[in-house]
């Protein structure tokens, strides 16, 4: 850090820039991740930090290197590139298993295995079966 | 392509990692080349299914678009999220009739749409090609399958089918 002190105007506000930026979202995803009621809004919460607060950061952190070191130094963006990779393996996971937790406990406000409107024979076939208890339940009486 | 290089474009890639990581110098590209080629060898040893880039030219503005999109919706999830008091039952499911069959096109749909903030990617049927999506502020139903369906597919769609 003794380095710091060193550094030209442009590259100080533009480092700090990107670091608040950073920063600034993660701890808003963060925030978001506490303050949200369900599962499903808390899922987005952390993209935030997933994608720019990263992304901010890393940036930060590859001006000033650049110019501490006086050559280009890119690795960080790296971290980025595999954040972005990996991300969707562990949230479809997650938002898998509480869908299928919430589709075993019957919960109406998740959509069903089979949507019904984009397929008019299911729905034909439900209100056959539908007609025919109706005509058996008449029958009974 | 053959048996020495399997995957021309995926050893660039490698190398170019690897002297991002170690460094630039003579030393580590000799270095990076070796392994690069011999991590190669063992993934053609699990014979996965060749990705076939049909179109090229439109990766960049594919990423172009993706890049604007992540900032866009990185600004309005934060607004939502600080505005506090948004008012319950904004958020929502969607399910989406899916064209694109390309594996390697729905990893990438799937990228986008878990790396842009307000979408998530929740379930994909593949015998039926139904996306399950959640969308983070679901007003305008019209408008995310809109995104979907011609920003993103339409796109991946030509660069790989």
């Amino acid at each position: 850090m003794n380095h710091a002190a060193d550094l030209p105007i442009w590259a100080t506000l533009l480092i700090a820039l990107f670091l608040l930026i950073g920063a600034g979202l993660t701890l808003v995803g963060s925030f978001g991740l506490y303050h949200l009621r369900s599962f499903y809004d808390r899922i987005h919460a952390p993209t935030l930090g997933t994608s720019w607060g990263t992304a901010g950061i890393a940036i930060a952190s590859v001006i000033y290197f650049s110019v501490v070191e006086s050559q280009l130094v890119l690795h960080q963006l790296l971290i980025g590139v595999f954040v972005m990779a990996t991300t969707p393996v562990t949230l479809i996971l997650l938002s898998r298993a509480a869908l299928y937790r919430d589709r075993t406990e019957n919960n109406r406000d998740v959509p069903p295995l089979h949507p019904l409107r984009n397929l008019p024979q299911a729905s034909e076939l439900e209100q056959d079966s539908m007609a025919t208890h109706k005509n058996a339940g008449e029958e009974q009486k | 392509m053959n048996r020495l290089f399997p995957y021309p474009l995926l050893i660039i890639l490698l190398i170019i990692t690897w002297l991002m990581l170690a460094g630039f110098s003579v030393g580590q590209f000799l270095l990076g080349t070796l392994t690069a080629i011999i991590a190669t060898w063992g993934l053609a040893a699990l014979h996965p299914a060749k990705p076939r880039l049909r179109r090229w030219d439109l990766l960049p503005r594919l990423f172009a678009i993706v890049f604007y999109d992540i900032v866009r919706s990185n600004i309005a999830v934060a607004g939502i999220i600080l505005h506090g008091g948004r008012k319950v039952g904004k958020s929502g499911f969607m399910t989406i009739p899916l064209d694109l069959r390309d594996p390697m096109g729905l990893a990438i749909l799937a990228i986008i749409i878990t790396g842009t903030p307000g979408t998530a990617w929740i379930d994909y049927n593949s015998a039926r090609n139904i996306l399950i999506l959640h969308v983070f502020d679901l007003v305008d139903e019209t408008a995310w399958l809109n995104l979907i369906k011609n920003r993103y597919e339409y796109l991946l769609q030509e660069i790989f089918e």
